[in-house]
């Protein structure tokens, strides 16, 4: 019950935080950062209380349902269950991150900046824990006014181009996915008689098979766009590259989980039918992102670029692992997204560091940086590795994982044996190849080699940067050495993912209106029932 | 044919708004076109013999008086803008 | 369950940490003793596992750090396996390693970074042993990669040098395709058997061949891996730029250790090869070529530390012909020997640049027999021993493996018996003329060189010599006699029984044939050798170019993947097709917006005329279907 409120009170902090911030003069703005600070690190102090407390065995937990909107079946029902910890987990580990490594980079409109950041950690804390649809909805479009407004004023020289990009690409998809949503609870409501958007109670609609792969289209559309998937990408370079440090940190850690979160809780389990009929496409979808993104990050000069890029890159491996329908690949996708989120972070939050200094992102300007910033280095060094996926780092934990459970994947629609597996395999290990090249280039040519830089001399990072790089890189080697605890909270939703994707709830066909009986399709068991293959 | 005087009122006042351009004939043209349907109005209060028709055009007569006691007023500021009555040079808000 | 192995394990791990976050702080001897001390703990601790092992009776010694994750009722657990292939490589691992570390603080002591780089070195070994001592293949895995990630810190130590740092990324990035084959060799292992556990699958194929996996797909992908950390065709580019390196890291990791993963790997998982006949004859053919490729590279080159580069793929390359051949135990005995002499090799080249003051150009060396003697006297004792002289101990092992090559009826034939007698040929031939070209003849030295000419301090040569005195003798263990009952010998049919005395004369021949030619043509004024580079000048260009492989690859390959994602990925596609099909939305929703707004032309008329048209229209329709 208490903890119940504590989730409530995590999802609103940020609120809160806002309207302390309104309370402290503009003028004052080492106060306006440490209040930011403080509220942040309170906040991230309660979700680790909510992860420790969580059970791996019990489901949705901390649970809040008050009916808010009766007549359409609405209710303000939140709660922790283990598809969002690992993500609450992380937007929460950011936070404080994101504020302090933002103390030197912005410095102007400070008090509107941090308010800002207050309200996209809300809106998607919100997505996260939300349980009902209507809910999720109101978050997820939420989300995208703080972002517009962090890039739009305090980006770079194309801020405006590239907000604009961003928030139209998102709205698009966004607006396919309301006309699903309706379409969805209507079905609900035309077939059991009942107006819900609970969650719990969606995932029991039957719908035919082209229905469903209408609405997961409109569902996958917008999530593709989030995650992202090529070619639907292209968004993601000019954002990352015109945002602001925290912009960027914000948007490659949590922002582009919720396309994937978006699909696991969403998209795949709501439509399972068109999923299974579809998962080959999404993998190749999935591999293409993989190959296309390292292979692009390979001709980039502007060092924001290549991470972006490698972004695109990795969370084709969550693609990959989430669509195997395969416990080991589910998990492993798991992992790679919590993986990336804090790997990307890192990355962003060191490129943000050399900027401050040498103001330019341009990777020809910079050489042997290891001789004049060693410590930086080190840093570089070991978020490169993990982003290679080099065993003991997190990144590795991900990318074995996924490629694992990808190999091993059995479709129901498909017959064992076919190739595709092997295919798919072979092309995402390629993807591994051409990792550790593009991020060894860049690493090469930063660090190594004759001095290069700007405004010379520089200065290696202070305790506050030592301190926010020391936390990820920790918590990265943590997840690569010990990943058992956190998938063991993960492994029952994980489950239950895999049960709601393989379990067929396509509509029986009703008899041809011209009296004759048409194809008839035995009636399919009720939801609840075993799923059509034995899970491995 | 009381009707018919009506609709011809109306008419040729609608003709009147649309190929006139002195601002003043305008507003003159639309008071016929008002004209008109107050009375057909009346004819149609008297024809079917209720008073519906007869308050109607009170409402009318109201609503013309105060559009009028505000149009003029604009249309003398437009002039003492402009000096210029045509309706044509007034074409600030295109685009 | 003693924790011996997790021990052993720990203790570089520790040096690695005190000496990579403190040793700048601590100061040269305290790094000296962390860095040296704690890898002959290990070395220690290994020879305790040994005494246990024997004393089980070869019954090997498990022990299970913990589980890092269990998904779906399947752990993956990290737990370590000591039988005895184990003990052999963690012997080696640990004795020969624990003498390079001595060695460094004599080579290194001048250097700035001398806590980075035993941390470093640490580190590698911290990885190896892990790679040797896993129970499954995702710790060897961990342990594979680990040393991939050592080996590209320690190749590009001296980073300053852009080509030195990109001799590391070549390393890692050419170990990392071998490792997509592993890995793919990894996941048919899991999907066949549902676990890693090497021990399971070896045991699994006990029976015979397996339907469900094909074991020669496996025996190929894990072989990919092999290739690329054992630096065979197609993936051995790396090693020769990985000279770049300081020399005692050239020692440890491409002579004794590292590049040796490939040959426990294969020997570890033979399980798997006794029913692969097609995937063991692919071993044993690459492993041919690549040695006769490497060896007549070898004779040309004129950096010592290159000559010694290309011999150790060769010398690989003969370990991979035994494996294929099914001499398991055998290959394990060459990489033993080959540990020895190839480390009191490249020890001592070190010792040779470094009294030359950093020279390395062998043309640029001669007469130092007198000058440097323990080191000559070592170098002289390794290059016999792995010339094959007897009774030294290159002899024994590289003659076991002629023989195999020859008589073994899981793949032996005159054929590859005659590429390897050639390559061991050629294999003398050019390490007596490293010898001659460095230490006899007239000095040919720069007068700088020569007036810093100096015998390498004592932990430098007391290493020397120790290495030397196991090349000496170092064949005498009976190391495949010791693995048979893990690695049985190949089956020898009857009829040939009788041609191995015979091969044994033709082996001790052949070395002494390297050395009559060497003096035949170096001896004297050298001129001899200048006339023969000049009467075949084509040939010399490509060996001298390594045939230009590197450039192969670097067409064929490097260029059109960075053409392809430059023009095709990413201005045709990302910013012609993509952004530009999204900003000429963007266009057309301007320019339709602007086509629209020439309604508003500002005129009342036209407005008023509209809403009349508007009207007319809306009663009309509303009369027509009212």
């Amino acid at each position: 019950m208490a903890d119940a409120v504590l989730l409530n009170v995590v999802l609103y902090l940020p609120l809160l935080g806002t309207a302390a911030l309104l309370a402290v003069p503009s003028r004052r703005e080492d106060a306006v950062r440490q209040v930011s600070l403080a509220v942040m690190l309170v906040q991230f102090a309660i979700t680790a209380w909510l992860y420790w407390r969580f059970d791996p065995a019990a489901g949705l937990q901390f649970e809040t349902r008050i009916p808010w909107i009766p007549g359409w079946g609405v209710n303000y029902q939140i709660g922790l269950d283990g598809y969002n910890l690992l993500l609450v987990l992380l937007t929460a580990f950011l936070g404080p991150l994101v504020v302090a490594g933002s103390f030197t980079a912005i410095r102007k409109d400070t008090k509107l900046f941090y308010a800002m950041v207050f309200l996209v950690q809300f809106a998607m804390l919100g997505a996260f824990v939300a349980q009902d649809l209507f809910l999720f909805y109101l978050f997820w479009e939420a989300m995208m006014i703080p972002m517009f407004f962090i890039i739009g004023i305090w980006g770079g020289e194309r801020r405006i181009y590239a907000t604009l990009k961003f928030v139209l690409y998102t709205a698009f998809g966004s607006i396919l996915m309301l006309a699903a949503v309706i379409y969805l609870v209507y079905s609900l409501y035309a077939s059991a008689g009942v107006a819900s958007f609970a969650f719990a109670d969606l995932y029991r609609v039957r719908l035919p098979l082209p229905v469903q792969t209408l609405l997961l289209a409109a569902f996958g559309l917008s999530f593709a766009i989030k995650v992202p998937i090529v070619p639907l990408h292209t968004w993601l370079p000019d954002a990352h590259v015109e945002a602001p440090t925290a912009g960027s940190v914000i948007l490659a850690g949590v922002l582009l989980k919720m396309g994937t979160y978006g699909f696991m809780k969403l998209g795949f389990p709501l439509f399972p039918d068109a999923t299974q009929l579809l998962a080959p496409v999404i993998s190749t979808l999935a591999v293409v992102s993989i190959i296309y993104g390292a292979c692009l990050a390979l001709v980039q000069t502007d060092i924001k670029k290549i991470i972006a890029y490698s972004s695109i890159s990795h969370l084709g491996f969550v693609m990959l692992g989430l669509v195997s329908l395969e416990l080991i690949g589910i998990q492993g996708a798991v992992i790679q997204m919590v993986s990336h989120g804090l790997v990307a972070a890192g990355l962003f939050l060191l490129v943000g560091m050399i900027y401050e200094r040498c103001h330019t992102r341009d990777l020809a300007a910079y050489g042997g940086l290891a001789a004049v910033m060693p410590v930086y280095s080190v840093f570089v060094a070991l978020l490169t590795l993990a982003a290679i996926g080099l065993p003991t780092t997190s990144g590795f934990t991900g990318e074995f994982l996924v490629l694992l459970g990808a190999f091993t994947a059995a479709w129901p629609q498909y017959e064992r044996g076919v190739a595709y597996p092997l295919v798919v395999s072979a092309s995402a290990v390629a993807g591994v190849v051409l990792g550790a090249l593009y991020m060894l280039s860049f690493a090469q040519r930063f660090l190594f080699g004759a001095v290069k830089a700007p405004h010379q001399p520089l200065r290696d990072i202070d305790f506050r940067e030592k301190i926010i790089l020391a936390s990820l890189v920790v918590v990265v080697f943590a997840l690569g050495i010990f990943p058992a605890e956190p998938m063991r909270k993960t492994e029952l939703a994980a489950r239950e993912f895999q049960q709601l994707v393989l379990t067929s709830r396509a509509e029986t066909r009703v008899a041809d209106v011209r009296g004759s009986p048409g194809p008839q399709r035995a009636p399919v068991a009720d939801s609840a029932s075993k799923p059509t293959i034995v899970p491995r | 044919m009381l009707i018919a005087v009506a609709m011809a009122l109306f008419a040729l006042g609608l003709l009147g708004v649309i190929v006139r351009r002195n601002m003043l004939v305008m507003l003159m043209c639309m008071e016929l076109m008002l004209n008109g349907v107050n009375l057909s109005l009346v004819t149609f209060a008297q024809q079917t013999a209720s008073a519906a028709g007869a308050v109607l055009v009170l409402l009318v007569f109201v609503v013309a008086t105060a559009e009028i006691a505000i149009a003029i007023p604009i249309v003398l500021l437009l002039v003492r803008r402009k000096h210029v009555m045509d309706l044509g040079a007034y074409a600030d808000l295109k685009g | 369950m003693s924790h011996a192995q997790s021990l052993m394990v720990a203790l570089p791990l520790a040096g690695f940490l005190l000496n990579g976050l403190g040793g700048n702080v601590l100061g040269k001897r305290f790094v000296s003793f962390v860095g040296c001390g704690l890898p002959i703990i290990a070395f220690g601790v290994a020879l305790q596992c040994l005494a246990d092992l024997t004393a089980r009776e070869g019954t090997p010694l498990v022990e299970t750090a913990y589980a890092w994750t269990i998904i779906g009722g399947r752990s993956f657990e990290i737990a370590f396996y000591f039988d005895r292939l184990t003990a052999v490589m963690a012997l080696i691992v640990t004795g020969v390693g624990s003498l390079i570390h001595i060695y460094s603080m004599g080579y290194m002591k001048d250097d700035a970074s001398y806590a980075r780089y035993f941390a470093y070195l640490n580190l590698f070994l911290f990885f190896m042993l892990m790679l040797v001592l896993g129970k499954s293949l995702l710790v060897l895995f961990v342990g594979w990669e680990g040393v991939g990630l050592a080996s590209y810190l320690l190749i590009g130590f001296w980073f300053e040098d852009a080509d030195k740092a990109r001799a590391g990324k070549k390393a890692f990035i050419t170990n990392r395709i071998g490792d997509a084959g592993f890995l793919l060799g990894m996941f048919v292992l899991f999907e066949a058997f549902g676990t890693l556990d090497m021990d399971v699958i070896n045991g699994a194929f006990l029976g015979g061949p397996i339907s469900a996996v094909s074991a020669s797909l496996v025996g190929i992908l894990l072989f990919i891996g092999a290739t690329g950390k054992s630096a065979q065709i197609p993936l051995h580019v790396w090693l020769p730029d990985a000279m770049a390196g300081p020399t005692p890291v050239s020692a440890l990791i491409h002579a004794a250790t590292m590049v040796t993963a490939g040959v426990y790997l294969v020997a570890r998982m033979s399980g798997i090869y006794l029913h692969a006949a097609e995937a063991s004859a692919i071993v044993a053919a690459i492993g041919a070529t690549t040695a006769l490729f490497a060896a007549t590279i070898a004779i040309v080159q004129t950096d010592i530390k290159k000559v010694l580069a290309y011999s150790t793929i060769s010398q690989l390359g003969f370990m991979f012909v035994a494996l294929g051949v099914g001499a398991y135990g055998v290959a394990i005995f060459h990489l033993y020997t080959h540990a020895f002499f190839k480390a009191c090799l490249f020890l001592g080249a070190g010792s040779v640049i470094h009294a030359l003051g950093g020279e390395q150009d062998i043309r640029k060396m001669g007469g130092l027999a007198r000058k440097i003697p323990v080191t000559f006297a070592t170098f002289a004792v390794a290059t016999a021993a792995i010339a094959g002289l007897p009774p030294l101990a290159g002899f024994f092992s590289k003659d076991e493996i002629l023989w195999f090559a020859f008589a073994s009826s899981r793949g032996g034939s005159p054929l590859l018996y005659g590429v390897a007698a050639g390559t061991a040929l050629l294999t003398s031939f050019y390490m007596f003329r490293l010898l001659w070209l460095t230490f006899f003849g007239a000095s040919r030295m720069t007068p700088e060189a020569a007036r810093h000419v100096h015998e390498s301090p004592m932990p430098m040569t007391g290493v020397l010599v120790v290495l030397a005195v196991l090349s000496a003798i170092g064949g005498f263990l009976p190391v495949p006699h010791y693995l048979e009952p893990l690695l049985p010998l190949p089956p020898v049919p009857p009829e040939l029984q009788h041609v191995e005395t015979t091969l044994v004369f033709v082996s001790v021949a052949l070395a002494l044939a390297g050395l009559v030619g060497v003096v035949l043509v170096y001896g004297g004024t050298g001129e001899r050798a200048a006339r023969l580079g000049r009467n075949f000048p084509l040939l010399h260009r490509v060996l001298f170019g390594k045939y230009f492989v590197d450039e192969a690859y670097d067409r064929l390959i490097t260029r059109p993947l960075y053409w392809i994602s430059d023009r095709v990925f990413l201005r045709l596609g990302d910013q012609r097709i993509l952004d530009g099909s999204l900003n000429g939305l963007a266009a057309l929703g301007q320019r339709g917006a602007a086509l629209l707004s020439r309604i508003q032309t500002g005129s009342l008329h036209l407005y008023a005329l509209l809403v009349v048209v508007g009207i007319v229209a809306s009663l009309a329709w509303s009369w027509r279907h009212g």
